[in-house]
């Protein structure tokens, strides 16, 4: 056990902006990631169903 | 056609998009749910458990995620350099995908390890970055990635860019032994490997325990990723067929 409280294990022993900095970019960069590739099933999605639409009103 | 044989798995059945599609599916939640909770064991380990290093102090942690960041970088571009050229080889859709599913996944983790390694060099060097062989090897990785994503797509046809971005991304593989090996080679200010195949590892066991498990997560998370971003790109290229039709109106 390294940490006496809360505030002692955020300050990671004066590291805490470079330790809290790379972990926190790495979970926004999941996350990110993740969206992104749901928006883009999402974005696809719709472009078939409009496709299909417009198809389906010209035959 | 289908299968006649239960008790073995042909491989070749799956290589067709929409047979590989709901395998896929079925896949990505538990690669992902390995990720989720390998990454708390690994945190538990390396936050929680592993002591404050006598050197570096508590901004050594950085190596919980630097180093398996670093790793993936370099295995998820070995990957998609073999789908690349299996596509090559054998002209098969499939794996010209996978490679294209793994660029994205890739080119992050690349950025991740140069992020972190900048935060983890300006305690312990007192630079952010430095034109050392690991440091600059890694930067060309980047590039590489962003090269191939960029290259597939500036060619229409998506057969062609298959092409063109995998012969890049083959070409590109000299990059991972200079990586890999650029600590050895060159007098770099970036220490050389903690952890080998051939030595001991020189770290203390809770510290090396987190490591591989974060290690491990890292390898789970990129699987899942790319599973899912492959069937993202199977249906993008195959929407006109009535499968891809389906499985979009199902979702």
């Amino acid at each position: 056990m390294n940490w006496i409280n809360l505030r002692d294990f955020f300050d990671m022993g004066g590291y805490g902006l470079y330790v809290w900095g790379s972990l926190g970019m790495c979970a926004a960069v999941v996350v990110a990631e993740l969206m992104v590739i749901r928006l883009r099933r999402r974005l696809l999605a719709q472009e078939v169903g409009d496709e299909r639409a417009a198809e389906e009103h010209t035959a | 056609m289908r299968s006649t044989k239960a008790s073995s798995i042909n491989w070749f059945h799956y290589a067709a998009p929409q047979r590989f599609y709901p395998l896929a599916g079925r896949l990505v939640p538990w690669f992902g749910a390995l990720a989720v909770v390998l990454t708390a064991v690994g945190l538990y380990l390396g936050l929680w458990l592993a002591p404050t290093d006598a050197q570096q102090g508590d901004a050594y942690r950085i190596i919980f995620v630097h180093v398996p960041t670093a790793w993936m970088s370099m295995v998820v571009y070995l990957a998609m350099a073999t789908w690349a050229a299996i596509g090559l080889v054998f002209n098969s859709r499939l794996s010209s995908m996978m490679a294209t599913a793994l660029a994205p996944t890739g080119a992050l983790m690349t950025f991740l390890a140069l992020w972190t390694g900048a935060l983890w060099g300006k305690p312990t060097w007192g630079a952010w970055w430095v034109w050392d062989a690991r440091l600059t090897s890694e930067l060309v990785l980047l590039f590489l990635y962003i090269g191939f994503m960029a290259l597939h797509s500036a060619i229409d046809d998506t057969r062609r860019a298959d092409r063109a971005a995998g012969l890049l991304a083959i070409v590109g593989v000299v990059n991972l032994p200079i990586i890999y090996f650029s600590v050895q080679w060159w007098n770099t200010l970036h220490q050389g490997a903690s952890v080998s195949v051939t030595k001991a590892p020189s770290m203390a066991t809770p510290m090396l325990m987190g490591m591989l498990v974060m290690a491990l997560a890292c390898w789970m998370y990129c699987i899942a990723v790319a599973l899912a971003r492959v069937r993202v790109i199977m249906l993008e290229r195959e929407r006109h067929t009535a499968w891809a039709q389906q499985a979009l109106g199902a979702a």
